[in-house]
């Protein structure tokens, strides 16, 4: 299949993730469109790692290694992230990222 | 190197010293770990005086980089050293804290040596992700609650435009080693200029350039001050060292850089504005000096334009003088009760030390001459002037200048010549050593430049 395909798959799993982030307002679902937009660039890297070992590069598999790092970070801020919300959780009872604007004043 | 393995081992070990160590003595702990580490640092310096040395691509240690880490590491030194005991007042975690700190500085000296673009994204997540969990640190308090989770879902959402920024250039270069993109030789592809441009946003956000500053004032006011004093200043510099050792090196040459430069040139004059036009109608200190530090990030963005010798000096020398500036006027802040301006009023019939010194360090950030921010301003705005084509901009940025004169004077003249009864807590001597040593520094920047920039 020819690297476009692949490309305008990712730029779209892309935007809807940078729409969701945008547009939702519960902080759960914009942490997941977070995620959803770092899985379109995974996606991404692995078919330009393709792209480039067929056209004869020794190290395109470097890409494929950025692959497992991006995991790995995306797992930390996981970590933190979700310690975060459970915070707010704590406090207001709520994760709607409008309530702390109405709280605080 | 040394600077990366001394500061993450130090983040370990102070992570160990807090389950044991009682809480007052920690402190300790943490300075001696920041000594050792700054030494560590500075020992390579040798080795590398003739020319830097790679390590297997991924990593590049030169001269600017290990004096960029001093930099950073002396000034959290300094912070450390006037503000280390205020890290109790947070929380009962202040092992972590100062491990937080710690990661965070692993991550600066990665900004200032990778040579590839994963480590750019490594250096640039190790520094967000601790930042965070500082910002949040005080759980009970709902402004530190709300700046904690902007700054996470913000700051992770510009991580997902960075890679996505990378993958393009990857895409299109083929490779992640930053002096062999290549991207300038011969036509731009449009994967390219997208890549660049997404890289641009992101690194853009990190720093708080306009129009991507909107989390700074909530989360720099949010976050418990302290925690405030470090991220606005030593990490802010470390954005800065990641953005002109990518641009300078990865994005340089031909047709990419005329691309990039203008869209950089217009941020800059953004932030220049905003930043400092916005300044001027807070009624809180501290809110004042989290926009005083988008005004200076126009300053620094001047270091990433111009892509010549000045500029790399004008940024490492940029980053000395407001970090140290900043420490100090937030440690005097940190001692106050009322962070308003009013909060200041009759500081100077009060507690003479601590104003002569806030007003040395406002001095520094507005770059009144003798102090270390004049040759700091002088060297980015000569850079430009050196790169050509951006004559408007610099003429911008001195007007800009003269703006911040009015919102930082307000202070000086809140504690000299407002009557008032300042709530401020007792200082020990040794505090007031701290700041008259970090007066002498600002001083002997301005007056010497060349003590710190003799080794460059």
């Amino acid at each position: 299949m020819p690297v476009q395909y692949y490309i305008f798959l990712s730029i779209a799993l892309f935007c809807i993730g940078v729409m969701g982030v945008l547009m939702r307002r519960n902080a759960i679902i914009i942490f997941m469109c977070i995620e959803l937009m770092l899985n379109a660039v995974n996606l991404l890297l692995v078919a330009f790692s393709k792209m480039w070992a067929d056209a004869g590069k020794v190290d395109a598999g470097s890409a494929q290694l950025f692959v497992f790092f991006i995991m790995v970070v995306a797992a930390a801020e996981v970590a933190v992230g979700l310690a975060i919300i459970t915070m707010v959780y704590r406090n207001t009872h709520s994760v709607d990222i409008n309530i702390l604007n109405r709280l605080k004043n | 190197m040394n600077a990366l393995i001394s500061t993450a081992l130090s983040g370990v070990v102070l992570m160990f010293v807090g389950l044991f160590a009682r809480k007052q003595h920690i402190k300790f702990f943490a300075i001696a770990a920041i000594i050792i580490a700054f030494i560590a640092n500075l020992a390579q310096y040798p080795s590398v005086e003739l020319g830097g040395y790679t390590m297997y691509g991924m990593i590049e240690v030169t001269k600017f980089s290990i004096i960029f880490n001093a930099v950073a590491i002396g000034s959290t030194l300094l912070y450390f050293l006037l503000s280390g005991s205020e890290f109790e007042k947070v929380g009962e975690h202040v092992g972590d804290y100062f491990a937080l700190v710690f990661f965070i500085l692993a991550g600066i000296s990665l900004a200032a040596t990778f040579s590839n673009l994963l480590m750019l994204f490594l250096a640039i997540e190790i520094m967000s992700i601790p930042q965070y969990i500082l910002a949040g640190s005080d759980k009970k308090n709902l402004k530190s609650n709300e700046a904690a989770l902007k700054y996470f879902l913000m700051g992770c959402f510009s991580t997902g435009v960075l890679l996505m920024g990378i993958t393009l250039i990857y895409g299109s270069a083929g490779t992640f080693e930053i002096a062999s993109l290549g991207l300038g030789a011969e036509n731009v592809s449009p994967l390219a200029l997208c890549g660049t441009i997404l890289i641009a946003f992101a690194l853009a956000f990190k720093v708080s350039a306009v129009p991507f500053h909107f989390w700074t004032p909530d989360v720099y006011d949010g976050s418990p001050t302290v925690f405030t004093s470090f991220m606005a200043t030593v990490v802010k510099a470390g954005g800065f060292i990641a953005f002109v050792r990518l641009f300078h090196i990865g994005f340089a040459g031909g047709e990419i850089s005329s691309h990039w430069m203008l869209l950089l040139a217009v941020i800059t004059a953004l932030t220049l504005v905003l930043g400092n036009f916005t300044a001027v109608f807070q009624q809180s200190v501290k809110r004042m000096l989290a926009y005083s530090s988008i005004a200076q990030a126009g300053f620094m963005m001047f270091a990433v334009i111009a892509m010549n010798l000045a500029a790399a000096q004008g940024i490492v020398l940029y980053a000395a003088a407001y970090s140290i500036a900043t420490i100090g006027i937030f440690a005097v802040l940190l001692r106050l009760k009322d962070y308003t301006f009013e909060g200041f009023n009759g500081l100077a019939k009060k507690e003479p030390v601590l104003a002569f010194a806030v007003t040395v360090f406002l001095f520094s950030l507005a770059g009144i001459p003798v102090t270390a921010g004049f040759f700091a301003k002088y060297f980015v705005l000569a850079a430009a002037i050196q790169q050509g084509h951006l004559l408007w901009l610099v003429i911008l940025a001195v007007l800009c200048a003269a703006i911040s004169v009015y919102y930082y004077f307000r202070v000086i003249i809140a504690m000299y010549f407002k009557q008032g009864e300042p709530q401020v807590e007792p200082v020990s001597g040794g505090f007031k050593a701290g700041l008259i040593f970090t007066v002498i520094l600002v001083l002997a920047l301005g007056l010497f430049p060349n003590l710190l920039l003799c080794w460059l």
